[in-house]
């Protein structure tokens, strides 16, 4: 069993977003990075588990980024994982991004491809699908639980007001999401361990993206609260009917 | 040319997104003076032609048994046939679970480019330059796109439902369907309940209840309201509400017209999922609670004193006993 997890940094949740460049550029001056949460809680944790049930499982990262990403590597490669592959690009079109991991599949012959659902900064949800196509494989989206009896997959998946369980062969992609797995903090050992696991460096394949990013805007701020005593909340619903037509 | 706009059903009804998205397509072909079409896969037992009233000319029907079960590497080439059969240029999906599947997948498929998330129409002054929600809803970017097929994916709640007149002509289309690799085994709906990304009203609790046995209010008012429910993430973490119903920048992020949240801090990480919805109530006992700051209105109290009282006046304003 070969499994290739998507891993990608994003800004930290608390990070200030703002933007330079006559607003072209995230603002990246005093941002912590860390493992976009969805990739690190749910796909690369739930990979670890498989790992862990089935010790000959060899698990890959990836990542499509440039050096500065690689302290965000280490830091899944303490989490778990036998060695990364760090793709030396810039991008944040999903299309080239997707058609590097894509390589990198196709060359390791992975049985199993995860990625979080989106990342929280781009929120594309794009790469695991965009991934499944270029190698035509089966893409299940919004995984809950996943598990596996030989190479047959039973997936559950979000849908609207509720969950579907599907079964698919290996190999496939799977975007990953809560329920999945919970998060793990590194010990000692993984930090150290990480340390000296291979960390490979790979020049990206010639593809053109298909998107730009002419710009980012902020959205306009909330005119202010208007606050209703508290023995009157009647007030509250009589407002939402008559002033914000809500109810 | 044309627009088309893929039409998602569940057990042959067509999703509420989907209406979005068919308003939004054809306001997108309007722009672009050329038609709107629309593609449906599977059984529909609604009347097709009648989604003419939301401005799509054409729909085009691909009824096989293969597709009332939804598998993205089936559906998506069947889309693609679509997109020759109209010989479109934009291709509309909405961003729900199944767009989120497909999109993609269409856009490698025909080095289509994407913007998934667009939350308003596209400007066509200079190019095509599509906005869509980023930095989990901290921020917007606009995002340009060059391939000839163009591929956007609408957020639910973004794009306001139009109906006019008008009946849409229904063709079917002989589509090659693969077999499908992924064999679903069972659906686990939770009946009765609005859907949470559909949900035009959300109401909302927190760590602030104390515990799960107080969610009777939440669920009280949800239900006068014909509201989804929802929580904060440390609510869904230990288990008082389930996963599902965890929302913000790690969970769903939603955009409802109206969202109600009651004993939420309103930490940056909540907000992110939930900042986007037209009007903000919070009730928080702490007058300094961060959540105030994005707030329309707001009521500092308990909510196990405040909550009976407004699910009382609702009672009164829809005249129920
Ligand atoms: C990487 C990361 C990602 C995260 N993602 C998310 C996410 O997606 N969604 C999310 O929600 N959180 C997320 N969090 C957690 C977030 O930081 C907050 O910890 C969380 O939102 C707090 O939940 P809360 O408001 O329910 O609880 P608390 O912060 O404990 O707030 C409880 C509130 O209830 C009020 N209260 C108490 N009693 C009463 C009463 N009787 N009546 C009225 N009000 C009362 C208090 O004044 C307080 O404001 C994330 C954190 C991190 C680090």
């Amino acid at each position: 069993m070969k499994i290739l997890v998507c891993i990608s940094k994003t800004p930290d949740t608390t990070a200030k977003i703002a933007f330079t460049d006559n607003n072209t550029k995230f603002a990246t001056d005093g941002v912590q990075w860390i493992i976009n949460p969805y990739d690190e809680w749910y796909a690369l944790v739930r990979a670890i588990e498989l790992k862990e049930k089935d010790p000959s499982t060899v698990l890959h990262l990836v990542t499509v980024a440039g050096a500065d990403t690689d302290p965000v590597i280490r830091k899944a490669l303490a989490l778990g994982g036998d060695e990364a592959i760090r793709v030396n690009a810039d991008s944040h079109d999903s299309f080239y991004i997707a058609a590097q991991i894509a390589e990198v599949a196709k060359q390791g012959n992975y049985d199993l491809v995860f990625t979080g659902r989106e990342t929280i900064d781009y929120n594309g949800s794009s790469i695991g699908g965009m991934v499944a196509e270029l190698l035509n494989l089966p893409y299940v989206a919004l995984a809950t639980k996943f598990d596996l009896n030989g190479t047959t997959a039973t997936i559950t998946r979000e849908i609207e007001g509720g969950e579907e369980i599907c079964e698919a062969s290996l190999p496939l992609v799977v975007s990953c999401q809560k329920g999945m797995a919970e998060q793990r903090i590194p010990n000692m050992k993984g930090i150290m361990g990480a340390r000296t696991k291979p960390l490979k460096v790979v020049e990206p394949a010639a593809t053109d993206a298909l998107t730009t990013i002419v710009g980012f805007e902020l959205p306009p701020a909330k005119a202010g609260v208007k606050l209703i005593p508290a023995d009157n909340p009647a007030e509250l619903v009589r407002l939402l009917h008559e002033e914000a037509k809500m109810i | 040319m044309s627009v088309l706009i893929y039409i998602d059903q569940a057990d042959g009804h067509v999703k509420k997104a989907s209406l979005e998205a068919l308003s939004y397509g054809a306001k997108v072909a309007a722009q672009l003076g050329t038609t709107a079409e629309g593609v449906v896969l599977g059984t529909v037992t609604e009347d097709l032609a009648a989604l003419g009233k939301y401005g799509v000319k054409k729909i085009h029907h691909v009824s096989n048994d293969t597709l009332n079960h939804f598998d993205a590497q089936v559906f998506t080439a069947v889309i693609a046939q679509a997109v020759t059969a109209a010989n479109a240029t934009v291709v509309i999906f909405s961003n729900n679970v199944d767009g989120k599947a497909i999109a993609p997948r269409l856009s490698a498929r025909l080095k289509a480019g994407l913007v998934s998330g667009a939350v308003a129409l596209p400007d066509t002054s200079n190019g095509f330059v599509v906005k869509k929600n980023v930095f989990s809803g901290k921020a917007f970017a606009n995002i340009g796109l060059n391939s000839a097929i163009k591929i956007i994916s609408l957020n639910p709640n973004s794009y306001k439902v139009e109906a006019g007149e008008g009946t849409a002509e229904v063709a079917a289309l002989n589509a090659t369907v693969e077999a499908s690799k992924v064999k679903v085994t069972k659906v686990n709906k939770v009946t009765g309940e609005v859907p949470l990304s559909e949900a035009e009203i959300v109401v909302s609790g927190g760590r602030g209840l104390k515990g799960p046995e107080n969610w009777g209010l939440v669920e009280e008012l949800a239900h006068l309201l014909h509201a989804a429910t929802a929580c904060s993430r440390p609510v869904a973490d230990v288990h008082w509400r389930p996963h599902h119903e965890h929302v913000g920048q790690t969970g769903l992020a939603i955009a409802p017209n109206l969202y109600i949240a009651i004993g939420i801090s309103g930490a940056i990480q909540h907000l992110a999922g939930v900042n986007r919805s037209k009007v903000i109530v919070v009730i928080n006992k702490d007058p300094e609670a961060p959540f105030f700051k994005a707030a329309d209105y707001g009521i500092v109290g308990d909510a196990f004193e405040v909550v009976p009282k407004i699910i009382e006046a609702v009672k009164k304003l829809k005249g129920v006993a």
